[in-house]
């Protein structure tokens, strides 16, 4: 039995008077990439900060290799080792590329604090290593002394991954990685993502771009109207006639 | 002499230490407000309650300088501990509002209700009759009031500056240590962009509870080392005006660079000496070169600025660098250097990177 | 009983001073999204429009005076006494509250100056630097009224009618020896009505909507096609204005010296963060309760037991509550949220 590193069981959330999840049951193995897409509307940005702990189900359990990460804060679930990737590329505007990724690397060397304000920043040799082989990794290593805020939309989501992966995370969340993107800059995203697959990262993608999905996922979720309606492998999620409906029959 | 070099006579000393001290006060403020960016309010009440300790420390223990800047300093922190738990609980300008009510705490304590340590508006002062425990073991009590000193140099004049000028280079040299450390990344990083420091993984809140104590242990410093150079310490030191000329300082010479906070307070304090030195007799003396009817218009006009209208000039000032040159005077440099840079190579007709077609630049 | 109610009244009146400031500056936060650290020295602005207002009635030339019969000796009388010997005198008593309609056009004026020629072009900066501009210029107000009116404070009277005290304890049954100032009930009642106007303007004008709106959702507003740059404005002289007339009115309670308007400054502002930025309710709601709290802590009463109390007794309030309640009382999520 395949280790599960997410487990969502019978979540429930409720907004006032509105149903936005309900009866969600989310099995995320290890190694795999696990896809939920959903219309717009459906309740996917609601799922993604339950996965994470910022809100709190109502019913139900979230748990995170057997921990619930309910109530915990940002930094706390990254260290435990949860990384997350935003719509938005989240990086740091005014530091150079490098910087970018030598943050990542402190905190998971580190920890959350460490006071290390007289050892000099040029000398962490091993951490800068570590860096330039990421931004090798991820295809940026010749900008690496750029400032990050002059990067296009595309490279800053590659920076973004950089930071992730140098986290060494035991799940990656993505939160709609390519949305507003070209065609280019979308594909080459999809590509460096399988690159990374081959490494046996849990992943976690929250997308409604079906190209995408089709070309990384192991599994599919399908979330509309707050509810799973269809659960499983790519090629069968994509005949299902519900899946279909909830598509093009509609719903909002 | 002439008055732009009035500071460099008699005043010199005392004009030198001021320069010092507030360097050192604003290299301070700027770890927190040039790596992290956020913006306090409220450091007077640490350079008031530095001065406070130190002179405390005087009356109660020793004239010498070197506990009372070690009493100054832990007790700044530890205000500056309790006031920036408690403010970093918010940030932006929720921060901000909250050093500064504060910071108006503080004073208004120390002014009216805590008189009994502080001595309200006449300030604290030494006396003959304090105990000076330590003192009184090595040293016989002479007449009058004994002056602060350093293991028996006199910290007045000039040995008191090279004293402060020794603790603003040991200060600065820590300060370009924190900046260039891993630490000074991390408060980098908030300043970028504090959601993805809590996604990495980073707790915020220590390093900027860290950051700010640090400051605020800086600002102590620079109480102390007024006291040092001038055993008094009064209330309206911890005035939020107070920690408006630190915020200045720092601005004008160049928020978030190393050397910049050190040019600021130098420059203010020097031309706060100049200017506050003019007034209509030394203006009209300044313009008696030109016909008197233009001089009668020039010096009412140049007077305003002068003298007592050194705020106005200071404000001014401020509002203008704010406006066109947000990065100080080190910005200013910079620009300058690259003008001239560019010009240069433009003199030798090389062609600059920047020049070739289809740069973004 | 009777100390209490005092209390009370004294406590209204001057919350209603920080009521009217806060309502300024959650006015400009809300609409422009600016913190404005020069309204306070715009509040000090309206003070001295009526000390200015008040020299200028009492013009004055030398008039031999007929009471001294040893010798020629001159009094200096206003031009106003001279020229209108029954309604000059009046006029000048009653020069505080005549200030009113000087202030209202100067204060629009500078409200107009202000935001067209400096603060408009700090929208999109970063809020530091906005805090930083308005900073400095609110040294440069202060700086400029020193310059002309002197550092020292320059007391107005109110009008000798309404200079004496009311028996506001024959009016709800305390006995006749409970009284209090007319004129700080005249203010009481003139910020109310102030903050009736300005609400019922926002709410009962296409105008207001609009403005109302904005505060809301900036972006939304200016996509409708709305001029929205004409709106901060407007909305900036009308901050402007709220915050002078409270100026005008306060100066017989308060002698008007230049840096009154940092004073009131900083109080402002945790008014504000206390109400819940964003919140107009919560700032006039916020600068009442202060005005209260800080009257009631004042009380020989309390600070017999907690002395100087009253000094730090607003910080305390407002650190408390910006603790537990992170938005303040009536703060809007979304608005400067962490």
């Amino acid at each position: 039995m395949s280790n599960l590193v997410l487990h969502l069981d019978d979540v429930q959330k409720n907004f006032g008077g509105l149903r936005a999840l309900s009866d969600v049951n989310l099995a995320v193995e290890e190694g795999t990439t696990h896809a939920i897409i959903g219309p717009n509307g459906a309740g996917k940005s609601t799922l993604l900060n339950v996965c994470v702990g910022r809100l709190k189900p109502d019913a139900g359990s979230v748990t995170f290799d057997g921990q619930e990460l309910t109530g915990m804060l940002p930094h706390e679930i990254a260290q435990i080792g949860v990384a997350r990737v935003f719509q938005t590329p989240e990086i740091f505007p005014d530091m150079t590329l490098l910087e970018n990724v030598m943050l990542p690397a402190f905190s998971r060397r580190d920890g959350a604090f460490k006071f290390n304000a007289l050892s000099k920043l040029s000398s962490q040799s091993e951490i800068r290593g570590e860096a330039e082989h990421i931004l090798e990794d991820v295809g940026l290593k010749e900008q690496m002394m750029l400032e990050a805020g002059s990067l296009s939309r595309g490279d800053k989501r590659r920076l973004e991954l950089g930071m992730c992966l140098i986290l060494k995370p035991r799940l990656l969340l993505l939160d709609e990685p390519t949305a507003g993107m070209s065609r280019h800059d979308t594909n080459s995203t999809i590509d460096l993502l399988k690159k990374i697959k081959s490494r046996g990262m849990t992943k976690v993608i929250i997308e409604h771009d079906m190209h995408v999905v089709f070309s990384l996922a192991d599994k599919v979720s399908v979330l509309a109207r707050g509810q799973i309606i269809a659960s499983g492998l790519p090629e069968d999620v994509r005949e299902d006639p519900k899946v279909k409906e909830a598509y093009l029959g509609g719903t909002a | 002499m002439p008055i732009w070099l009035e500071p460099f006579g008699a005043n010199y000393p005392d004009l030198l230490q001021k320069f010092a001290i507030y360097g050192i006060f604003a290299i301070g403020f700027n770890i927190l407000f040039g790596l992290t960016g956020y913006l306090s309010f409220g450091h007077a009440a640490f350079l008031g309650i530095g001065s406070y300790a130190a002179v405390w420390s005087f009356k109660l223990l020793t004239m010498n300088a070197i506990p009372a800047m070690f009493f100054a300093v832990i007790f700044a922190g530890g205000l500056a501990f309790i006031i920036g738990f408690l403010s970093l609980r918010r940030s932006g300008i929720y921060f901000s509002i909250l050093t500064l009510a504060f910071a108006q705490m503080s004073y208004k304590l120390a002014y009216s209700v805590l008189t009994p340590l502080t001595n309200g508006e006449t300030g604290l002062q030494l006396r003959q009759t304090d105990p000076r425990i330590i003192d009184s073991l090595f040293v016989e009590a002479g007449a009058g009031l004994p002056s602060t000193n350093l293991f028996g140099l006199k910290m007045s004049g000039y040995p008191g500056f090279y004293f402060c000028a020794v603790i603003l280079i040991i200060g600065f040299f820590i300060s370009m240590r924190v900046f260039r450390s891993p630490f000074g990344l991390m408060l980098k990083g908030i300043k970028s962009n504090q959601n993805r420091m809590n996604y990495t993984g980073l707790n915020t809140r220590p390093y900027m509870l860290t950051a700010f104590v640090i400051s605020g242990m800086y600002a102590g410093l620079a109480g102390g080392l007024l006291a040092i150079t001038d055993p008094l310490a009064g209330a309206e030191r911890m005035q939020w005006t107070a920690s408006g000329e630190v915020v200045l300082m720092t601005v004008l010479g160049g928020v978030g660079t190393l050397i910049g906070p050190v040019l600021g307070a130098g420059l203010i304090k020097y031309f706060e000496n100049i200017f506050s030195a003019f007034n209509a007799h030394v203006l009209t003396e300044m313009f008696s070169f030109l016909p008197d009817a233009v001089v009668e218009v020039l010096v009412p006009i140049f007077g305003l600025f002068v003298g007592g209208g050194w705020h106005l000039t200071l404000g001014l000032l401020f509002v203008v660098v704010i406006i066109f040159l947000p990065g100080g005077l080190m910005e200013g440099f910079n620009k300058l250097f690259g003008l001239l840079r560019k010009s240069g190579a433009q003199i030798r007709g090389k062609r600059t990177p920047q020049d070739q077609p289809g740069d973004g630049g | 009983m009777d100390a209490i109610f005092l209390q009370i009244l004294n406590g209204l009146d001057k919350g209603a001073a920080y009521a009217l400031i806060a309502l300024g500056l959650t006015l400009v936060f809300g609409t422009l999204g600016i913190v404005n650290f020069a309204h306070g020295a715009i509040f000090m602005l309206g003070a001295f429009c009526a000390v200015a207002f008040n020299k200028l009635l009492t013009l004055s030339t030398k008039v031999e005076d007929t009471g001294v019969t040893l010798f020629k000796a001159y009094k200096e009388t206003p031009y106003l006494k001279i020229w209108f010997p029954e309604a000059g005198p009046v006029l000048i008593d009653f020069s505080v509250p005549l200030s009113i309609v000087m202030a209202i056009p100067v204060m629009l004026l500078i409200g107009y100056v202000m935001e067209r020629g400096l603060i408009k072009h700090f929208y999109k900066r970063p809020h530091a630097e906005q805090i930083l501009v308005t900073f400095g210029l609110a040294i440069v107000i202060q700086e400029v009224v020193k310059a002309y009116f002197g550092a020292n404070p320059i007391p107005q009277s109110a009008p000798s009618l309404m200079s004496g005290s009311a028996s506001v304890g024959s009016w709800i049954g305390l006995g006749e020896n409970v009284v209090y100032p007319w004129w700080r009930l005249i203010y009481l009642g003139f910020s109310g009505a102030v903050v009736f106007a300005v609400f019922a303007f926002l709410k009962y004008t296409t105008y207001g909507m609009v403005v109302r709106a904005g505060m809301r959702d900036r972006e939304t507003v200016g996509l409708l096609g709305i001029d929205i740059e004409r709106r901060f404005t407007i909305v900036f002289a009308l901050a402007t204005v709220v915050a002078g007339l409270a100026g005008v009115m306060y100066t017989p309670v308060l002698p008007p010296d230049f840096h009154m308007g940092m004073d009131f400054l900083v109080l402002s502002f945790v008014v504000v963060v206390v109400g819940g930025m964003g919140s107009l309710g919560g700032a006039v709601l916020a600068g009442f309760l202060l005005g209260l709290v800080q009257s009631f802590a004042s009380m020989t009463e309390v600070t017999a037991i907690l002395p100087g109390i009253d000094q730090i007794i607003i910080y305390l309030v407002a650190v408390f509550i910006l603790l537990v309640l992170p938005r303040g009382l009536m703060g809007r999520a979304g608005v400067m949220d962490d």
